[in-house]
C-alpha cells in the first residue's frame, strides 16, 4: 500500500497477545455505588469512548459511593506510523567517558551548570537525581562528569537569586526543576524565572532546562526555555543535551542538529 | 523474633551518647523563649480570632509585647495584666495591651504581683483540664471502637480544600485506612503563623488551621461510629508554628502529630535555636495530649543515598528520642521514622530493607516506628511501582511497624487518584494479614547477610554519635552529617524570634507540664 507521496504504509492497532487485536486495559472510577447496574455503566462508558467488546474485569468497592474497574476491550483505531513526524536521529548519545573527552578536546574547559527548585517547591528529588553525584537508575549524576562542574541550590531558591548566582559564574545552563503542578503553580513560576533571565539579560545565551514529572518538552519551549524533560529522564540524557547546546553556541556544531536522547 | 544483631549494652551507649549530645540544648531551652511559644500560651487561654488585616490576635499580640521589649517576661503575665486592666475577653485583653504603651507600665507591689500570677496560674490549670477533658473524650471514643491492627495503615489526602479532603478521607476510611494524613500546603512551614478558619485553596495541599483540624476529626468521629473502628487523624507541625500547631492538634483532638526535633533545621532552613527551642514546648503538649508523634528520618534517604546514609537515620532517631523523651514523651508515643528507600537496582535490596527496619526495631523495641514508603527510586511505570510498594508492606508487617505510609503506584506522577489509595490498601491489608507473625516463624541467622549488614549499619551509626557528643551537635550539622545539608547555628529562618527569659518569666503551662 502506498500513499500519494509514494511512501509505504505502516499500519498499526494495539497488541494484545495476536497481531491487530487492538486489544487494551484500562482502570477508572464511577462515583457510585458498586453494583450490576454500576458495572453496565463502566462497560456503557468504555462503549462511549469508541470501545467493542468490552469486557468489565473487576468490579470494586473503592468506597462507599466509588466503584473502581479494571477493564480490557478492543479499539479499531488504526494509525498509519509511517505518517508520524519526529525529528531524524543523526548524533547518537555519548557515553560518560565520550562525553567528557569530548567536552576536553572541543570545549577545552569545565561546563558550568546550576541547579534548583525555584519558588515555593520543596522538592528536590528530580534535581537531585540529575545534579547529585549519585545519579538516578545506575546513571550517574551531573557532579560525577570531570568536565562538568555542577552547582545544587537546593530547594525554595528565589528566581532571581538562581539566575544572578549563575550569571556570577557564567554558568552555560540553568536547570529549574519543578514538581509541584497543583493549580498550574509551576507554570507560573516558571514564566516568573523567564522573566527573570530576560531581565537578567541571560535569556539566550545560557541554555534553560525545565525539569519535572509533568514537564514535557513542548510546554518548556512554550514557556520560553530551550528544552523540557519529563519523567524517566536520565542524567546523561541532560549532560548530552548540554553538551551540545554548548557546541552549537561555539559554532562547532550545526545549529537545530539532533541526535539521540534529545526531549521532543 | 528478628534477631539480636547487637549487644544491649552498645544500644545503651547509643543512648548515653544521644544523652550527651541534647544535654547543652536544654541549657538553651530552659534560658530562652520564641515568638511561636508565647502565642502558643495566648491560644491556650483561649485568644482565638483575627484581627482587621486578617492577622491572627495571638501574633499582633507578641509581636506588640516584642516590639515593646517586654515578650521576656512571658506572654501569660501580661495577659495576666491587661485581665487585671479590666479586660472582658481575650479580645478585649489583646486591644487593651496594644493601645497601652507597655514600657511606661509600672511594676506592681509584690503582693499584687503574687496575686496576679497565682490568677493567672489557676486559669491555665483550667484550661489544661479542659484540654485533658478533650482528650479523654478522644480517648473514650477510641475505647467505644477500638482501631484496626497494626500496621495501622497510614494514608494522606491532599486537594488544597478541607471539604474535599472529607470526602477522600471518608473513602479512604471506608477502604481499610487507619490514619489519615492531611498533607500541608507547600511551605507553610515557614509561615511565622497559623492560618485561620476553614480553607479551601491550597498548593499541593491544605493549610493546617484550627478550623480545618475540627471540621476533618468530626467528619472522622462520624466516619469511625459508622465503621465502627476508630480512625487516627494526623497532620504536621515542623516549622516556624511548631508548638502552635501542636496545640491545634492536641485541642481538636487530633491523634498523631509529624513532630520532628531536626527536621525544620535540616530541610526548611528554619534556624536550629529556634527549632530546638519550639520543638521542645510542642513536645511538652504532645506528651499532655498523649499524642503520637512523628519524627522525620526517612526524608534523610530521599537527600542523601539510603544504602550510604543508612546509619544517620539510626543515629538521628536515638537522638530524636533523647528530645523525646526529656520532654515527657513515653515510648509508646515515639513513632520514629524510617523508610524503604534503597535503590531496587541494586542486589539483594529486600534483605538490605529487612536488616535496616529489623534494626530500627531492635534498638526501639516499644517504640511504635512509621515505616514510609518508597518514593525516591517510583517509576512511572505503575505495575512495578506497585510491586515495589508491596515488598515495603511485607518488610512493615516482618518487623512489626506500628505505623506504615501506604506507598501509591502514581507516586511520582500526580496526587493519588481515589483508586491510587484503594489499590494500595486491598494489597497492604492483604500482606499484613498474609504474613502475620512471619518475624515468630523465622530466625535471622546471626551470620548472614542481614545481620552483618545492621552491625555495620549500627558501628558506623555510634561513630556518627561519638562525632556528634564530641564536636557537638551543631558542628555535626554544619557538616551535612544528617542528610548532606549543612546548617549554621544563627542561619536559617526565625532567630529573631528566640527571646531571652527575664528572671521572673512567666509561663503557668510549661510550669504544670513540667510538673512544677
Amino acid at each position: 500500500m502506498t500513499t500519494h507521496t509514494g511512501r509505504e504504509k505502516h499500519l498499526i492497532r494495539a497488541y494484545g497477545d495476536r497481531r491487530d487485536d487492538g486489544i487494551i486495559q484500562l482502570s477508572f472510577t464511577l462515583p457510585v455505588t458498586a453494583s450490576e447496574k454500576a458495572k453496565e455503566a463502566a462497560k456503557l462508558y468504555c462503549q462511549k469512548l469508541g470501545l467493542t467488546d468490552v469486557k468489565v474485569a473487576a468490579i470494586e468497592r473503592a468506597a462507599e459511593n466509588y466503584t473502581f474497574f479494571v477493564v480490557y476491550a478492543r479499539s479499531n483505531v488504526v494509525l498509519d506510523y509511517n505518517e508520524i513526524d519526529t525529528p531524524e536521529i543523526v548524533i547518537k548519545k555519548k557515553s560518560f567517558h565520550d562525553l567528557n573527552a569530548q567536552i576536553e578536546l572541543e570545549i577545552a574547559r569545565k561546563v558550568v551548570v546550576f541547579g534548583a527548585c525555584t519558588g515555593t517547591d520543596t522538592h528536590t528529588v528530580g534535581i537531585d537525581a540529575i545534579l547529585n553525584m549519585k545519579g538516578f537508575a545506575g546513571d550517574y549524576g551531573l557532579e560525577r562528569y570531570p568536565w562538568f562542574e555542577a552547582f545544587n541550590l537546593g530547594s525554595q531558591v528565589p528566581n532571581a537569586d538562581l539566575v544572578r548566582r549563575a550569571k556570577e559564574k557564567g554558568a552555560d545552563a540553568i536547570l529549574v526543576s519543578q514538581v509541584v503542578t497543583q493549580r498550574d503553580v509551576h507554570k507560573e513560576n516558571s514564566r516568573a524565572f523567564i522573566d527573570e533571565t530576560k531581565k537578567q539579560g541571560v535569556h539566550g545565551k545560557m541554555t534553560l532546562l525545565l525539569g519535572g514529572p509533568r514537564v514535557d518538552h513542548r510546554l518548556a519551549l512554550e514557556l520560553g526555555f530551550d528544552a523540557g524533560f519529563g519523567p524517566g529522564t536520565k542524567p546523561s540524557d541532560v549532560a548530552n543535551f548540554i553538551v551540545h547546546q554548548v557546541l552549537q553556541r561555539m559554532g562547532k556544531e550545526q545549529k537545530g542538529a539532533h541526535y539521540e536522547g534529545e526531549p521532543t | 523474633m528478628s534477631g539480636l544483631f547487637i549487644t544491649d549494652e552498645q544500644i545503651a551507649r547509643a543512648r548515653t551518647l544521644a544523652r550527651d549530645i541534647t544535654d547543652p540544648t536544654f541549657e538553651l531551652i530552659s534560658k530562652n523563649t520564641s515568638i511561636s511559644v508565647e502565642r502558643t500560651v495566648l491560644r491556650w487561654f483561649g485568644v482565638d480570632g483575627v484581627g482587621n488585616l486578617g492577622a491572627p490576635l495571638v501574633n499582633l499580640m507578641v509581636d506588640r509585647l516584642k516590639a515593646a521589649g517586654v515578650l521576656n517576661k512571658g506572654a501569660a503575665y501580661w495577659y495576666g495584666r491587661a485581665l487585671r486592666m479590666g479586660a472582658s475577653s481575650p479580645l478585649d485583653a489583646v486591644e487593651r495591651l496594644t493601645a497601652a504603651p507597655l514600657e511606661t507600665l509600672q511594676p506592681l507591689a509584690v503582693d499584687e504581683e503574687a496575686k496576679l500570677r497565682a490568677d493567672v496560674r489557676a486559669e491555665a490549670e483550667a484550661m489544661v483540664r479542659e484540654l485533658k477533658d478533650r482528650v479523654a473524650s478522644r480517648e473514650a471514643l477510641k475505647g467505644e471502637f477500638p482501631m484496626g491492627s497494626t500496621p495501622h495503615k497510614y494514608l494522606i489526602v491532599a486537594t488544597g480544600n478541607i471539604f474535599d479532603d472529607v470526602d477522600q478521607a471518608r473513602a479512604a476510611a471506608q477502604a481499610g485506612a487507619d490514619v489519615i494524613a492531611v498533607i500541608r500546603s507547600t511551605a507553610q512551614s515557614l509561615l511565622d503563623y497559623v492560618p485561620h478558619g476553614a480553607t479551601t485553596e491550597g498548593y499541593g495541599g491544605t493549610y493546617a488551621t484550627q478550623e480545618n483540624f475540627r471540621i476533618m476529626r468530626e467528619a472522622l468521629d462520624d466516619e469511625s461510629r459508622k465503621l465502627k473502628r476508630y480512625v487516627q487523624l494526623t497532620n504536621y507541625s515542623s516549622g516556624l508554628c511548631m508548638s502552635e500547631i501542636a496545640f491545634c492538634a492536641a485541642w481538636e483532638r487530633l491523634d498523631m502529630l509529624l513532630n520532628d526535633a531536626m527536621y525544620g533545621i535540616l530541610f526548611r532552613d528554619i534556624n536550629m535555636r529556634r527549632t530546638f527551642i519550639d520543638q521542645y514546648f510542642s513536645r511538652r503538649i504532645c506528651a499532655m495530649a498523649g499524642l503520637i508523634i512523628n519524627t522525620g528520618e526517612d526524608n534523610y534517604i530521599t537527600t542523601a543515598d539510603a544504602y550510604d546514609a543508612a546509619h544517620t537515620v539510626i543515629a538521628s532517631q536515638f537522638i530524636n528520642e533523647s528530645f523525646a523523651r526529656r520532654a515527657g514523651l513515653a515510648d509508646w508515643q515515639l513513632g520514629l521514622g524510617h523508610s524503604y528507600e534503597i535503590d531496587p537496582h541494586r542486589p539483594e535490596t529486600l534483605l538490605l530493607e529487612l536488616s535496616q527496619a529489623m534494626l530500627v526495631r531492635r534498638c526501639f523495641p516499644d517504640a511504635p516506628l512509621k515505616y514510609m514508603p518508597p518514593t525516591k527510586h517510583k517509576e512511572t511505570d505503575i505495575f512495578f511501582s506497585h510491586a515495589y510498594d508491596v515488598m515495603a508492606d511485607l518488610v512493615a508487617v516482618w518487623t512489626r511497624q506500628g505505623i506504615q505510609l501506604l506507598g501509591m503506584m502514581t507516586e511520582a506522577m500526580h496526587t493519588p487518584l481515589l483508586a491510587d489509595r484503594y489499590v494500595a490498601l486491598k494489597s497492604a491489608s492483604y500482606l499484613h494479614r498474609a504474613a502475620s507473625g512471619i518475624d515468630q516463624e523465622f530466625t535471622v541467622r546471626e551470620d548472614g547477610k542481614i545481620a552483618n549488614r545492621a552491625r555495620f549499619v549500627f558501628g558506623k551509626a555510634l561513630e556518627l554519635l561519638e562525632e556528634c557528643q564530641k564536636d557537638g551537635m551543631v558542628a555535626a550539622i554544619g557538616r551535612g552529617r544528617f542528610g548532606d545539608v549543612k546548617r549554621e547555628e544563627t542561619g536559617g529562618k526565625g532567630l529573631d524570634g528566640v527571646v531571652e527569659k527575664a528572671p521572673d518569666y512567666f509561663n503557668p503551662f510549661l510550669d504544670i507540664m513540667e510538673g512544677r
